[in-house]
């Protein structure tokens, strides 16, 4: 085992000779940890959190993480950055739970940790960013039908399937506040199964059943996506408009021919700016993520937290002809 | 490690390889490693401000201590001329059996013992069809490959296992001592166990003879199948004890734990200098490789290099590492001639 030894010396050899250099570090580091490098989304968060640096002035953001979406990979990172002495961790995580060691033994060691976008389990982070909450969302989804139908109209959702959890959830508070559109009348309820097929059909036969419909509101990036191309093959543009939640590189067709005047999802950049507003405050301005607290983060208003130290970033993002050149090669 | 005479018994030592040059050239392999691992240590310590420090050392020992514990198997059974492409699955199937105990109110010592039985019967399972039936490795361990996950995602889905008890974390997350991890002290006592297995036994002499020749290993009357099959069992007994340490350390199951891990083992075995077509190498030059690959992705970490290049660095590092051995080997044969 003269390997060992001759190992075990050098090591030590080159240990003494560098010693421990003292290395000062005047800039808030800030580490931006996704659940893999190389997706759009993402690349727009760290625009996003940049943005947000830029406005601090003394942050630097660290935008890093694994090469394909595993918790053994975002581990490995963590041990980095904690290593690093990083101020704060704003994650993204891959897994709920396999994170949470490693995440306690960041914070043990003084570090903040916050997830944004997809959470951490509570005790291995401080605060969890969501994009939007369900209230908002549903609120949101009948805005964009309503905003282009002044004088009221028919509307009909076509939803993913009968037991999809998020979208019966987004209806049934769209459905809630229904009485501030008095003139809006939602006439029939679809489900395309979240199937490209199954969508475009029950489109077709929606515009078939009710010959007067304005809007089609599609909770569900699948159906929105096949609603438009339903409306357009129907030659319908103009006279239905397709509205929801879809993604703006797969939306931008429909913005283009017309069948959808507006779209909502969340704004990636938005995010990373407010993920790093709140790990800036977090870490620099010794603000305390407790329940009920209303924590600032810079132009996007202020995140309230609930019981779990969870908060709504804000409004889905409404995309539309406008900005829609801009988003689509993001995600 | 002294100069006295060499005992008697001396005279009749079998070299790792009958080629002389070649056993040279296999010295000057571990030593080139060591400068490469020396090297690496030196540059990280020059390049980041972070990287001499006991806890961020320590810490960074997580990058490869389960992957070399399979590491030490997958030699011996690479140097026997098979390979075991499932171990990544087999900790997948391990972890969550060990969940499935978990929610039959199993105890850490239950836990463990889940672990490394399910670890041993897939072993067997691949030993089987590769001994007794005689089929080629490589095939039935990319099938076990998705077998043995495919069944971990049938149990568990979307979902995932939680709730491990405290006293079963000591495995992933607990220290002996200061900085010296509970799993350092398992990948030392692993490297030991198999370092003696393979170098100071017959058992040992024996993988060598197969790997080298399996014809002639038989007729000299060495059991190769037996041989054999005992090598899948240690490898899959490898992978439970990995799932045990991983499992702890992630204090939680998915089907997806230690997605890829099987071609980081294979990467570390190889650059550790056992020959991929089996007949030769050494657990050092594995202890070795675990190290060098450890402080290369650890040493990226701190400088924050996306995980991408990480990769990019890792295969160069094996290109390079295998390449130079053979291209000094090909100046010297022609200064020769």
């Amino acid at each position: 085992m003269s390997v060992f030894k001759k190992l075990a010396t050098s090591v030590a050899l080159a240990g003494a000779m560098l010693g421990s250099p003292a290395f000062a570090q005047d800039d808030v580091r800030i580490a931006l940890v996704v659940k893999a490098l190389g997706i759009g989304f993402f690349e727009a968060a760290a625009e996003g959190a940049e943005e947000a640096a830029a406005e601090l002035g003394n942050v630097e953001i660290i935008y890093t993480g694994p090469t394909d979406t595993t918790a053994e990979g975002q581990i490995e990172v963590i041990n980095a950055l904690i290593a690093q002495q990083v101020d704060a961790i704003a994650i993204s995580a891959n897994d709920t739970d396999a994170l949470v060691p490693a995440l306690q033994r960041a914070m043990q060691r003084g570090i903040t940790v916050i997830s944004w976008d997809s959470g951490v389990a509570p005790e291995g982070r401080q605060l969890h960013l969501n994009p939007s909450s369900n209230p908002l969302i549903g609120n949101m989804i009948i805005k964009l039908a309503a905003d282009h139908l002044p004088d009221g109209g028919e509307v009909a959702l076509l939803s993913a399937t009968t037991t999809s959890t998020n979208q019966n959830i987004w209806i049934e508070e769209m459905m809630a506040v229904m009485g501030d559109y008095p003139e809006i009348e939602v006439v029939a309820t679809v489900y395309g199964d979240d199937l490209a097929d199954k969508s475009y059909r029950e489109a077709t036969g929606l515009m078939q059943s009710y010959p007067d419909l304005d809007a089609i509101i599609a909770p569900t990036s699948v159906g929105i996506v096949a609603a438009a191309q339903a409306v357009v093959d129907a030659g319908k543009v103009g006279e239905v408009n397709v509205t929801g939640l879809g993604l703006p590189s797969e939306m931008a067709g429909a913005i283009e021919s017309g069948a959808s005047q507006s779209f909502a999802i969340w704004n990636p950049i938005d995010l990373g700016y407010s993920a790093t507003m709140l790990a800036y405050e977090l870490s620099q301005n010794g603000v305390e993520a407790t329940p009920g607290a209303e924590i600032p983060m810079g132009r996007m208003g202020a995140l309230t937290l609930d019981e779990n130290n969870e908060g709504a970033m804000a409004d889905p993002f409404v995309y539309d002809a406008s900005n829609i050149e801009q988003f689509k090669s993001i995600f | 490690m002294t100069d006295a005479p060499q005992p008697a018994t001396q005279a009749r030592h079998v070299p790792d390889r009958l080629n002389s040059s070649a056993a040279r050239l296999f010295k000057s392999w571990e030593a080139l490693l060591l400068a490469v691992a020396i090297s690496i240590f030196m540059i990280n310590s020059f390049a980041s401000p972070y990287f001499l420090n006991a806890w961020n050392l320590s810490d960074a020992t997580f990058n490869f201590t389960e992957k070399a514990m399979i590491a030490f198997a997958m030699a011996l059974l690479i140097i026997s001329g098979e390979i075991d492409l499932s171990v990544a699955s087999i900790i997948a199937l391990a972890s969550t059996a060990m969940g499935l105990a978990l929610q039959y109110g199993a105890g850490t010592p239950e836990l463990v013992m889940v672990g490394l039985t399910v670890g041993l019967l897939c072993g067997a399972f691949n030993g089987f069809f590769v001994t007794v039936l005689g089929l080629p490795s490589i095939v039935v361990t990319i099938g076990t490959m998705s077998l043995f996950r495919g069944i971990s995602f049938i149990i568990l889905g979307d979902d995932a296992f939680r709730g491990y008890p405290s006293s079963f974390s000591w495995f992933g997350q607990g220290y002996i001592y200061w900085v010296f991890t509970v799993e350092m002290l398992l990948f030392v006592i692993i490297a030991i166990i198999y370092g003696v297995l393979l170098h100071k036994t017959n058992f040992g002499r024996a993988v060598y003879a197969i790997g080298n020749n399996p014809t002639a290993a038989l007729f000299s009357g060495i059991r190769v199948q037996r041989v054999k099959f005992i090598l899948f069992l240690l490898t899959g007994l490898m992978s439970g004890v990995a799932a045990v340490c991983l499992t702890s350390r992630l204090g939680s199951t998915r089907p997806s734990i230690a997605m890829g891990m099987e071609l980081e083992v294979v990467t570390m075995v190889v650059l550790g200098g056992v020959n991929i077509l089996g007949g030769s190498g050494t657990i050092p030059g594995v202890v070795i490789a675990a190290f060098v690959m450890g402080l290369v992705t650890f040493g990226l970490g701190l400088l924050n290099v996306p995980g991408i290049v990480m990769s990019i660095f890792i295969g160069l590092l094996l290109i390079g590492v295998i390449a130079l051995p053979r291209l000094w080997a090909m100046v010297a044969a022609r200064r020769k001639a």
